[in-house]
């Protein structure tokens, strides 16, 4: 906090007011929703509801179709979380050791940041296509015959491949600004120690990134759970059926398509858990970042 | 110091092949007609219908009430992009200045129940939120829309950290010319944020016109669909057709993708800027 500050019976209430207020009806009320009606169960008309304590979390955990989901989510989030961000950083080491046309290549590497989830979902659909898509008659060339929506590898691939796409610029953008950090000094130091620019690149360069490295694993983490939903609602079409789908999806699906107030609200309880725990991850991350750089 | 090999470009160009060709493909489909895409698969160069499938997607009705066409999506996302954005600015800019130039009973208390939200996306919880929305009656208005998003602390968190970073003396100095915190706000910590502000603007009028979950939940009034809400609601009709009309929608998805990248790309400098720094 500063050292100075104003005084004032009612100016920094007013001032917080509209943030407050928004706060408390559009975020702090759902969330104790959420966990209030994740210990009953309402009838999906919603004349009536019973509590059952611990009920729905039991149902939920233990159903074979939320397993199935889980584990889906689980390698989703690690190939998505990987790929782009092993890609982006090959194109920020790149394009911060050229000089010539940097800028262009820079600005052509990045804009993808501002197509929309579901944009980029419905342009993976038109290429992915069944009967219009060059990827299809692409890998048709290899022997591998894609059916997206119909074979659920096929359609994991086709949303994987979408999702890493639009993730790559943030990670580009982050990662190069990570290494336009370096000092100078210490690139030409380490270049007169170490003239193998691969090992150089792993025993200093790859070191001093691993700040942003390991805040932008939480960012993509979170990308792959929760901003994906636009990919995956394009790309499955509304046919959830056999469809791979991701643990948000999952809370949507039962939610508003299956009626379950009680299962629904219990998944959203559980993500919430598990997304607390990852945010304590970053702050401590992030604390550390302010302490020592 | 740095030897620049061939192999460089080489993969820069790959990867820059990646990143444009998805985007490309999709306009170029949108230059033909459904005919010709549904026998012969995409095609790889332009068409002649280009200026025939804008001037459908956007001046022809369609959806299922024929009340929606691409001119009345690009202005409910273009409300949306701004309204947000501004709202978004104006209230966080106030709540981060109390919380850090004021001394007051409960300020921490204030500054946990907002940064909580920090915590959890709204996706999480959606089904309440949809629920206290509807309850509220704010379902298929823009205020419904819009100020649901605005709920998380992010922009607040953004102003925090800048003006923590301002130096002490400024307010010193402003207090002893006799300054009162309306008028060192305006005239002092105003100024000083003005790159903040583009920066965050820029990156929140993106984050706002690509909003996809919340909006299909909230507008089921075909007229207040945005681009990215309604696209899907639209293809269902053409693809449901028994030539899918995949020329139009691309044209619809050209639209929805040129102003935030256009943005993007124009202050390039600052949308760096402030996504560096903000998510820290």
């Amino acid at each position: 906090m500063k050292k100075v500050q104003f005084q004032s019976r009612w100016m920094p209430y007013l001032l917080l007011l509209p943030q407050l207020s928004i706060v408390t009806i559009f975020f702090l009320w759902p969330a104790a929703e959420a966990v209030r009606s994740s210990f009953y169960l309402e009838d999906p008309f919603g004349f009536s509801s019973t509590f059952v304590g611990f009920d729905n979390f039991i149902d939920t955990l233990t159903s074979t179709d939320y397993g199935r989901v889980a584990r889906f989510t689980a390698l989703f989030t690690f190939f998505v979380t990987f790929l782009s961000l092993g890609i982006a950083l090959l194109l920020a080491v790149k394009a911060d050791k050229v000089l010539r046309g940097a800028s262009t290549y820079k600005t052509l590497l990045m804009w993808v940041y501002a197509v929309a989830p579901p944009v980029a979902g419905l342009i993976g659909v038109l290429l992915f296509d069944q009967h219009v898509g060059p990827m299809v008659d692409f890998f048709a060339m290899f022997g591998w015959p894609m059916q997206i929506g119909v074979d659920a590898f096929d359609t994991s691939f086709a949303m994987i491949v979408t999702a890493v796409w639009k993730q790559i610029p943030v990670n580009f953008i982050f990662f190069l600004s990570g290494l336009q950090g370096i000092s100078k000094s210490v690139q030409e130091a380490a270049s007169i120690d170490c003239r193998s620019g691969f090992r150089r690149f792993w025993t200093v360069t790859f070191p001093l990134l691993a700040p942003t490295g390991f805040f932008l694993l939480i960012i993509n983490i979170t990308y792959a759970f929760f901003d994906t939903f636009g990919i995956i609602d394009v790309i499955v079409k509304n046919e959830p059926g056999n469809n791979p789908v991701t643990l948000v999806y999952k809370v949507y699906l039962d939610g508003f398509r299956g009626n379950d107030l009680g299962g629904s609200s219990a998944q959203s309880v559980i993500l919430m858990a598990m997304v607390f725990v990852l945010t304590i991850i970053q702050f401590r991350l992030i604390e550390r970042r302010v302490h020592y750089t | 110091m740095k030897k620049v090999h061939i192999t460089d470009h080489v993969i820069l160009l790959l990867g820059v092949f990646f990143m444009v060709t998805p985007v490309v493909l999709a306009f170029l489909t949108s230059t033909h007609d459904a005919i010709t895409i549904y026998k012969n698969g995409i095609q790889f160069v332009p068409g002649d219908k280009f200026l025939e499938n804008y001037e459908t997607v956007l001046f022809q009705a369609g959806g299922f009430t024929k009340k929606v066409n691409g001119l009345v999506m690009l202005k409910n996302s273009m409300i949306l992009g701004l309204g947000f954005a501004i709202g978004k600015i104006v209230i966080s800019m106030l709540a981060a200045y109390a919380i850090v130039y004021f001394r007051f009973p409960m300020a921490s208390l204030c500054f946990w129940l907002i940064f909580s939200t920090l915590l959890l996306p709204l996706e999480v919880q959606i089904l309440p939120s949809y629920e206290i929305v509807q309850s509220l009656g704010m379902v298929n208005t823009y205020s419904g829309l819009i100020v649901p998003l605005i709920a998380s602390a992010t922009g607040t968190f953004f102003f925090r950290q800048f003006f923590m970073s301002v130096p002490d003396e400024l307010l010193e100095a402003a207090r002893i010319d006799g300054a009162g915190p309306w008028k060192f706000f305006k005239d002092i910590l105003l100024p000083l944020s003005k790159t903040m502000i583009a920066a965050i603007f820029i990156i929140m009028f993106v984050y706002g016109w690509n909003q996809y979950l919340w909006p299909t939940l909230i507008t089921t009034d075909e007229s207040l669909f945005t681009l990215v809400r309604g696209i899907k609601q639209i293809l269902q009709v053409w693809v449901g057709a028994q030539i899918p009309a995949f020329n139009q929608a691309m044209a619809l998805t050209i639209l929805a993708i040129i102003p935030p990248v256009l943005v993007v790309v124009i202050f390039q400098s600052w949308f760096v800027k402030g996504l560096v720094e903000s998510d820290k």
